[in-house]
């Protein structure tokens, strides 16, 4: 236990957590223009501080793509009343956005989001089991979902609760399984490996594609976006587990919501798609530079990015599942499925091994 | 009538076609609204939409074509008005004299709160003056409820000049057309 350990990776925390918040915020701008752009709308355009009108071209259109709307959104939240209605369980009631926020925020430690800038490897924690860890933080979420539901007191709140309980619980079987391949193919827990085999042998999505596919889906599920947002489907439960919050506590469900969503779409990029790597350029093994360093930042950002644009743009492509269908593909598919994939994955490597 | 659905084809199980499908349609839009600026919206204090010609937007006190106030301050339009926005101060025995020669009296003050007002038209309908229209304003603001009740001054700027407006003969094509409405044989 060194000062200087103790030191960089308050930094990198410090400025992940940064940058996660930055994220979420733009990544609820991206998802209202994009709808907008998808519906035929123009999407927020008007929010900008006074002097915006004064820089010539930059700033009109800047306030055009609504880059000031977050600010504006954000300081709304800050300064709405926040409301706790008479009948809820209060300790559960104030418990649930932070149990909501904290292990999305906590899932984003062990994803290597780039090589190193100087010494410093760029994740906040190189852990061996990084995966595992994963899963088991990522399991936490639902209970944030599940005490809003509960804390609430409320019918509708209560209905989504139930709902994200049995689906987050399903689709967590179908994501953990569907990893298990990648485990299979590497040999290891470690996402830094499983970056480093993917820099050898080329990305994983190729050697694993069910894996990902069911990956995909589930952390669609997991993070409860369409076309599967039945615990917060607003045209039959109101707005769901979150219906009776209000001001930051109903900002933090959105801020755990939308964390989760650039954890899952990192954890893809990680494990499917090299991380922070290229095959080209000489990009692939760690940055001796740091120039390089920073360019693998930059990529693993830019591909995370896409993700969160596929997050988003699916949102408009499919109705939403009904219950029964959920719990269908979630068990009789994909289960199976993820089972099956394990036994072919593993067949295929001992009789490569023999 | 009953449509049996028919069961879903293995290619269609696979949810592949629905998924191409929504794919399709969402890129075709999020492109031609990104890139062609086709969108439906209308951005409203730059652009507005053209108001229908019989549109029903606030009541407004009009002038006849020599600029005289043609109301005169009978009343009708404030008994008849359902949500009792029109406030009338005829000018009495003493008060001023109408602007016009042939009218006997003119309001000392006629008073309408927009915030009560319900656009139904029924001022505009009973006027026998033809003093007050449904003009076509529709957004009216304030920072005040004292400056949502326009007083007669404001009514008749607003309002403007409605000359050439004939009321006898309007009334009489009415009474022609409500005579032969129940087409008689």
């Amino acid at each position: 236990m060194n000062w200087e350990f103790i030191i960089f990776s308050a930094v990198k925390v410090a400025i992940v957590i940064g940058v996660v918040q930055g994220m979420v915020a733009y990544a609820v701008l991206a998802e209202r223009k994009i709808s907008a752009w998808i519906q035929d709308r123009v999407g927020p355009n008007r929010a900008a501080p006074p002097f915006m009108k004064y820089i010539p071209v930059v700033g009109p259109a800047l306030t055009r793509l609504g880059i000031f709307q977050p600010l504006a959104d954000g300081l709304k939240f800050f300064l709405k009343e926040d409301f706790t209605p008479a009948g809820v369980r209060k300790v559960y009631f104030w418990l649930a956005p932070a149990i909501a926020v904290i292990p999305s925020m906590l899932v984003v430690a062990v994803i290597p989001f780039g090589s190193q800038l100087g010494h410093q490897q760029m994740v906040i924690s190189d852990l061996n089991v990084g995966i595992l860890y994963t899963f088991g933080i990522v399991s936490l979420g639902v209970y944030g979902i599940v005490l809003a539901g509960y804390a609430a007191n409320s019918k509708y709140p209560f209905l989504g609760g139930i709902r994200s309980s049995a689906q987050m619980i399903s689709y967590e079987i179908s994501m953990g399984m569907s990893v298990i391949p990648v485990l299979l193919i590497v040999g290891s827990l470690n996402l830094n490996h499983i970056i480093g085999w993917q820099a050898q042998h080329g990305w994983m999505v190729f050697y694993a594609p069910i894996s990902f596919i069911i990956f995909l889906v589930a952390s669609f599920a997991e993070t409860n976006r369409l076309p599967f947002d039945l615990p917060e489907a607003e045209t039959e439960l109101v707005g769901g587990y979150h219906t009776e919050y209000s001001s930051m506590k109903f900002a933090l469900f959105f801020l755990g919501e939308y964390s989760n969503m650039i954890a899952s779409a990192g954890m893809m990029v990680t494990l499917f798609f090299g991380g922070w790597t290229l095959p080209f350029w000489g990009l692939d093994h760690p940055a001796a530079t740091l120039g390089a360093g920073i360019a693998h930042i930059l990529i693993f950002l830019v591909k995370m990015l896409l993700f969160m644009v596929l997050f988003i743009w699916v949102r408009w492509m499919f109705p939403r599942f009904r219950y029964d269908q959920l719990m269908d593909l979630g068990w009789r598919r994909f289960v199976p499925l993820a089972l099956a994939n394990i036994l072919v994955t593993a067949v295929v490597l001992w009789m490569r091994v023999r | 009538m009953i449509v049996n659905r028919k069961p879903l084809t293995f290619w269609e199980r696979l949810y592949l076609p629905a998924i191409i499908g929504g794919f399709k349609v969402t890129a075709r839009h999020l492109f031609r609204s990104l890139f062609g600026g086709k969108t439906v919206t209308m951005e409203y204090p730059e652009q507005k939409w053209a108001v229908p010609p019989d549109y029903r937007g606030a009541p407004y006190l009009v002038r006849d074509q020599n600029g005289d106030t043609k109301c005169v301050s009978c009343q009708l339009c404030e008994f008849v008005c359902p949500p009792k926005a029109i406030k009338i101060i005829p000018p009495g025995p003493s008060g001023p004299m109408a602007d016009r020669p042939n009218a006997e009296k003119m309001p000392l003050e006629f008073e309408i709160n927009m915030l009560r007002c319900i656009y139904c038209g029924y001022c505009q309908e009973v006027c026998p003056e033809e003093a007050i229209f449904l003009l076509k304003d529709y957004s009216l603001t304030g920072l005040s409820r004292a400056e949502m009740i326009y007083d007669k001054q404001k009514l008749l700027a607003l309002g403007g000049e409605h000359g050439g407006i004939q009321k006898w003969k309007h009334k009489l094509e009415e009474a022609k057309t409500q005579e032969d409405f129940p087409v008689k044989p």
